[in-house]
């Protein structure tokens, strides 16, 4: 069976095998309460990995969903403290217009004018944590200045559980139908597998491109209201550095960097990685200051692994194509 | 008249229009833009002093920039310079502690840059590893080492004359700090080899095609190697200066730096694409870079609004020759 073969397996088994040792060191954490909390916090993480991975598979990268992500929270927070009447869901809706006009500025720069993605985030990095500062004059916004309605939304548990993890669900379950069962996720893949064969196919690229920008915008102006009403906070350093450790989640989770590559619930697993991670650190009480450096070390184990079976699939091919070059030749 | 049927030149023939649509001619205007605006807006700016003063600013990051020019031209990037800083900073601050010399510091932190770079290098040459991940990998590494071992303490205790390398001037008149003629012959040195060697050919031949390259006896892995080596190498250097200047190490030094050596090298013209750029531009860059910052602080702009304005400047240098090119390729 393919799936028991499957990368995701694996990297499912580490995860759990790191929960376990962890376990076994802090029973604690294995608790229900604990593992809950894990995975609200950790909601965030899953929803901008997926959004990431979207990009990435185009052979992309988006840098600037963290800059994103706080500049949107900004203006969610200002509007909210401005408009205290407006229902959460409203401002939600906005955030995610906003957020992914953000994004389809990315994407006209890297689809209309071809400009190579890295170079087009590195610059709205700077460019949206800059204008947090501007628009909000260098201010932060406290739970004072946000309404009551927009502070206690992400506090709401529908259904036993937090509203937060039901947004990770939703978004998750949408990807997944999006990448897997659609024609235009499907021809994400084919851009990032073959630019120059899926362009023969007929496939409108640049049109794919704005959207995976879009979306990641999107997604990034959603969790920018969310992170902002639940951390109660807005100032021009929120989620600094966070786009990194996205983009973490995506190569743990098997996402490969050249495009082509990726599953839903791989990025997913990245991020619960890395979940882990946090949140056990301080449970066995090792410094929080060792995260950056497991991290880091996380990521390259990772992409070593990842390298080793992507290069086993493409050596597969190479006594084939020598046998039929012998026998053209005789 | 020639029996040949074609006359194949050496060179392109002259056309003006060839040095007006040079990326380094649009630079040098850009220059002389930030010198005549810097100059209107502040009565400070055109000073002897305030222009040397400057280059402490910018000078550590331009000298990354130079071997980093190198790795984007063979398409390799290296996210991890700013972290190598750190890691190498961190070691001069416990190597201080210990007792040693400026002398010995300095050597120490060039070692750990040296270190650091082959790692890098070991990644993506022998492994075959892509260097923008392994590079946001061992930017977590190396920084977070370093915040392992420091968490959030600062180490200030440096021997006496550490300091003079970072904080002094090579020549007293006109006043060139050491960190600005480190950059400058540096940057000599560089252009001397990409563009007058045959290593320098040979690393355009990689960036363009690299398995062209390969085919056509090139050791593509080694040059690789060696650049990243190589950065590492004046990474360490800049963390020296760097240190040496500010006097204190912590985890967070030279946060975010990547960025800025990043946009001096993707601004002075060197495509991510590979094969593409020259040493005279990204050092035009650099000015440019430095002196707008300079002019603009010198109006008290806050730093962050300072960083949008030069990530739009990133941004529109970029886009608009493509748009150009694009209205003028319509009329035509």
């Amino acid at each position: 069976m393919s799936f028991l073969k499957s990368r995701e397996l694996a990297l499912g088994v580490i995860v759990l095998g790191l929960m376990l040792l962890v376990g076994l060191r802090a029973p604690v954490f294995l608790t229900f309460d604990s593992i809950y909390s894990m995975l609200v916090d950790t909601s965030f993480l899953f929803m901008l990995a997926l959004a990431q991975m979207a990009v990435i598979l185009t052979r992309g990268i988006d840098l600037s969903v963290a800059s994103n992500l706080a500049l949107t929270g900004m203006v969610a927070a200002l509007f909210a403290a401005a408009y205290p009447n407006v229902p959460v869901p409203v401002v939600l809706l906005l955030a995610i217009v906003f957020g992914a006009f953000a994004g389809l500025l990315n994407g006209v720069l890297v689809a209309n004018l071809n400009i190579p993605p890295i170079v087009v985030t590195l610059g709205t990095l700077a460019v949206y944590r800059g204008l947090i500062f501007v628009i909000a004059g260098g201010a932060w916004l406290t739970t004072d200045d946000m309404s009551a309605a927009f502070v206690a939304f992400p506090k709401l548990n529908p259904l036993g559980v937090n509203i937060l993890f039901w947004f990770a669900v939703a978004v998750s379950a949408g990807f997944y139908g999006f990448l897997n069962y659609t024609a235009t996720g499907r021809s994400l893949y084919a851009i990032g597998g073959n630019p120059v064969a899926a362009r023969f196919c007929g496939i409108n690229i640049p049109r794919h491109l704005l959207l995976v920008y879009g979306l990641a915008g999107a997604v990034s102006g959603l969790c920018g209201a969310l992170w902002v009403s639940r951390y109660g906070i807005a100032y021009v350093d929120i989620a600094s550095g966070f786009e990194l450790t996205i983009i973490a989640a995506c190569v743990i989770g098997g996402v490969s960097i050249a495009g082509g590559i990726g599953t839903v619930p791989g990025a997913l697993l990245g991020a619960l990685f890395l979940g882990v991670v946090v949140n056990a650190l301080p449970v066995i009480n090792v410094s929080p200051f060792w995260q950056m450096a497991i991290s880091g070390a996380v990521i390259l184990a990772a992409v070593v692994v990842n390298a080793r079976s992507e290069h086993r699939a493409g050596k597969l091919i190479l006594p084939e194509a020598r046998r039929a070059a012998a026998g053209g030749k005789t | 008249m020639s029996s040949q049927r074609y006359e194949v030149l050496d060179t392109e023939p002259f056309r003006w229009s060839n040095v007006f649509l040079k990326w380094e001619f649009i630079l040098a205007l850009l220059l002389a833009g930030v010198m005549v605006a810097g100059t209107i807006i502040s009565p400070y700016f055109l000073d002897i002093w305030t222009l040397s003063d400057a280059t402490f600013n910018y000078s550590e990051k331009a000298i990354i920039a130079l071997p980093m020019a190198l790795l984007i031209l063979t398409r390799e990037i290296d996210l991890s310079v700013a972290a190598i800083i750190s890691l190498a900073s961190l070691a001069m601050g416990l190597c201080a502690g210990l007792g040693y010399g400026p002398w010995a510091l300095a050597c120490i932190g060039l070692l750990v840059g040296l270190a650091c770079g082959i790692f890098n290098g070991v990644l993506v040459t022998k492994i075959g590893l892509p260097s923008i991940v392994v590079t946001i990998g061992t930017m977590s590494l190396f920084r977070g080492f370093a915040q392992v071992v420091m968490g959030d303490q600062a180490i200030t205790t440096y021997p006496a004359g550490f300091s003079t390398v970072g904080q002094g001037y090579l020549i007293k008149w006109p006043p060139i700090a050491w960190s600005f003629a480190l950059f400058l012959i540096l940057a000599a040195v560089f252009a001397i080899v990409l563009h007058r060697t045959a290593a320098g050919r040979r690393l355009y031949a990689i960036g363009n095609n690299p398995v062209a390259a390969q085919f056509s006896g090139i050791p593509v892995e080694s040059y690789k190697l060696a650049l990243f080596a190589l950065t590492g190498l004046l990474s360490g250097l800049a963390a020296f200066l760097l240190t040496s200047r500010i006097g204190s190490t912590r985890s967070n030094i030279a946060l975010g730096w990547e960025l800025d050596i990043i946009t001096m090298v993707i601004l002075g013209g060197v495509s991510i694409a590979g094969g593409v750029g020259s040493i005279s531009g990204v050092v035009l860059a650099v000015f440019v870079l430095g002196l707008a910052t300079l002019a603009l602080s010198l109006i008290n702009v806050p730093g962050i609004v300072i960083s949008v304005l030069m990530g739009l400047l990133l941004i529109i240098s970029i886009a608009a020759p493509i748009i150009i090119r694009r209205v003028m390729g319509f009329r035509g």
